[in-house]
């Protein structure tokens, strides 16, 4: 059987399907529409909990913040025993090892970034070495950027070897993709980047970084579950997807799961499939939770801040 | 050809008047319930009042979310600049006292009687205005104490304060008790009088035109019986009020109170037109003291003690 970077190297990216942004907003605007109330509700924000990569990508971040984060992934809230954990704790490949340490026997999983995060503006060779590092430190997943500049220039062959090179070096790491859709400037290029970095072989697309505005959104989303759809079919690999950015409140992460489960469908309605990238999103799903036990509104007071 | 329209030829009888949509008042704007809800007061004769929003918890919840946001930039605020916005708020009241005479005759009351809440309603909003920089003063102290500090104690505003206001007081009731909390720098969530909630919409009004920042006051229409475990039980409402002598009530608000330690006030006996109907004391209920020990020289080199 041909591999998917064989197919993808014969394909002309600049034909990927044009999409429709008027239909395109209506869908997604649809699926804020389903009510889902008691027993569902509660199970879906415990997914969405389980679904969570706790993130923390800032240039104060320290030693005592990332163990901080990683003591809160394991403790989430404490009063209730029984909460799921988050999926992963996201990281600067800096932050690797003292999250290793931090989360030792949890079963959470190691994600750091790479490839000149944010931006992705440094060469290729240094790309490929700083992924290196971050599986060598421990990293399980590897979020790259891709090279938006490159794509904007319509070097569509550059940014897919770039990608299949990050790929070959994350070894057993799993990779995100991570396409900036803020930066992409329509749904027609964020439906291209997802086409190219899926056939150059990620096992996650991600939407943004968060630290560009706008970041994740509903409709760009819903262009790229169509596309790993799409990609599903044509190869029957499974790809993951991973909105970040912008996801704070509950109600929006409901809405989101619906989207995935009426585009993709179940098998994909796992954290191994699909994933938050937020810092302040689980805060809020744990006050709907307790809420949902209690029947009180709750405070922030009550709980830990990060 | 066609016809000229003339307006000339339809006398004011034959005119039909434009009615006021009565909506709550969330954030600085004028939402309807997002139940959907109404229900329909009477007058004293039994004729139809307005449709009015049957507010829901939901309703409530939202309101808590914004007073809370609103909560720091209000109690930050130069306590001039609040005595500023209140006495704007006396201001906007005063151009439009005749909607309000003929609100509270539609509800029931006589001319005269109207007339003289409108007037006293004002100089409640005057009064208050003049007492939000001076209450500090009254109820701050300095403490004598047996070690080496200056040791003073100092009102600060408890946080987000829910109202069920006055039943038989449409307006002066209402006024008198948003009043005191905002002049402490409190924002609140009112429900207004059961039976006569069009001046509290109208008085909504008022406050939006009055440079009161969005979130600082917010106006529910609905049943206090419904609403009011929701408006004592939520985590997140740092001080409730209450108005009427429902002993059974009481004993909820006690009750559910409990669960974080929040202030709960039975203003129950107080006539509003009265001049026991106005005084500090009120903006003390929602104050919490400060004390701070700062460090001095030793109490004998400076010669005396505090």
């Amino acid at each position: 059987m041909i591999s998917s970077i064989e197919m993808g190297t014969n394909i002309d990216f600049s034909h990927s399907p044009r999409i429709d942004q008027v239909g395109l907003e209506e869908r997604a605007a649809r699926f804020t529409k389903r009510s889902i109330k008691k027993e569902t509700k509660l199970n879906g924000l415990l997914l969405t909990l389980n679904m969570i990569d706790l993130t923390t990508l800032e240039g104060k971040d320290s030693e005592g913040k990332v163990k901080q984060l990683c003591y809160k992934a394991q403790h989430l809230h404490d009063a209730y025993p029984g909460l799921p954990n988050v999926a992963a704790i996201c990281v600067y490949p800096s932050m690797i090892k003292i999250v290793q340490k931090a989360l030792k026997g949890s079963g959470i999983n190691i994600a750091s970034v790479a490839t000149g995060f944010p931006s992705g503006q440094v060469p290729k060779s240094l790309k490929i070495s700083e992924t290196k590092f971050a599986v060598a430190e421990g990293a399980t997943e590897v979020d790259m950027v891709i090279s938006r500049g490159k794509f904007l220039e319509g070097e569509y062959n550059y940014v897919f070897d770039e990608i299949a090179a990050i790929k070959n070096a994350c070894g057993s790491a799993r990779l995100k993709v991570i396409l900036e859709t803020g930066e992409l400037g329509n749904m027609d290029k964020v439906r291209r980047a997802s086409d190219i970095a899926m056939y150059a072989g990620a096992d996650f697309i991600k939407t943004s970084t968060g630290k560009i505005q706008p970041a994740a959104t509903m409709p760009v989303t819903l262009v790229m579950l169509e596309a790993i759809r799409d990609y599903y079919y044509k190869t029957g690999r499974m790809v993951g997807m991973k909105p970040a950015g912008g996801i704070s409140k509950s109600k929006l992460a409901l809405y989101y799961l619906v989207m995935l489960k009426e585009t993709l469908g179940d098998a994909w309605m796992n954290n191994h499939w699909f994933r938050f990238g937020a810092s302040s999103l689980a805060n809020d799903v744990l006050l709907q939770i307790v809420k949902e036990k209690t029947g009180t509104y709750q405070s922030g007071n009550y709980f830990s801040l990060d | 050809m066609s016809k000229t329209i003339s307006v000339k030829n339809k006398s004011n009888s034959q005119r039909l008047e434009v009615l006021k949509t009565y909506k709550i008042y969330i954030g600085g704007q004028f939402p309807r319930t997002e139940s959907g809800r109404f229900y329909t007061p009477l007058d004293a004769t039994g004729k139809k009042l307005a449709n009015v929003c049957l507010s829901s918890r939901k309703d409530f919840r939202d309101a808590v979310v914004v007073a809370r946001n609103a909560c720091s930039s209000w109690g930050n605020r130069a306590a001039f600049n609040r005595s500023q916005i209140l006495y704007r708020m006396a201001e906007m009241l005063e151009g439009r006292k005749l909607q309000f005479i003929d609100e509270l005759m539609q509800q029931g009351s006589s001319k005269i009687k109207a007339k003289e809440e409108v007037a006293l309603s004002i100089d409640r909003l005057i009064y208050y205005s003049g007492w939000c920089d001076k209450y500090q003063q009254l109820f701050s102290s300095v403490n004598p104490v047996a070690s080496s500090h200056f040791n003073f104690s100092v009102p600060e505003p408890t946080g987000v304060v829910s109202i069920i206001a006055p039943q038989s007081s449409s307006l002066l009731g209402l006024v008198s008790v948003i009043a005191p909390v905002i002049a402490g720098g409190n924002t609140c969530i009112v429900l207004s009088s059961e039976t006569k909630p069009l001046c509290a919409i109208t008085f909504a009004e008022v406050i939006n035109s009055s440079d009161v920042p969005a979130g600082v006051v917010n106006i529910l229409t609905g049943k206090v019986a419904e609403l009011a475990p929701w408006f004592v039980a939520h985590m997140d409402v740092n001080a409730t009020i209450y108005c009427e002598a429902d002993k059974a009530m009481q004993k909820m608000f006690k009750e559910k109170s409990a669960m974080n330690v929040k202030r709960i006030f039975f203003y129950d006996k107080i006539d509003w037109t009265k001049e026991k109907g106005q005084s500090p004391y009120f903006i003390f209920d929602t104050q919490e003291i400060k004390t701070t020990w700062h460090p001095i020289e030793p109490i004998g080199a400076s010669g005396g003690g505090y």
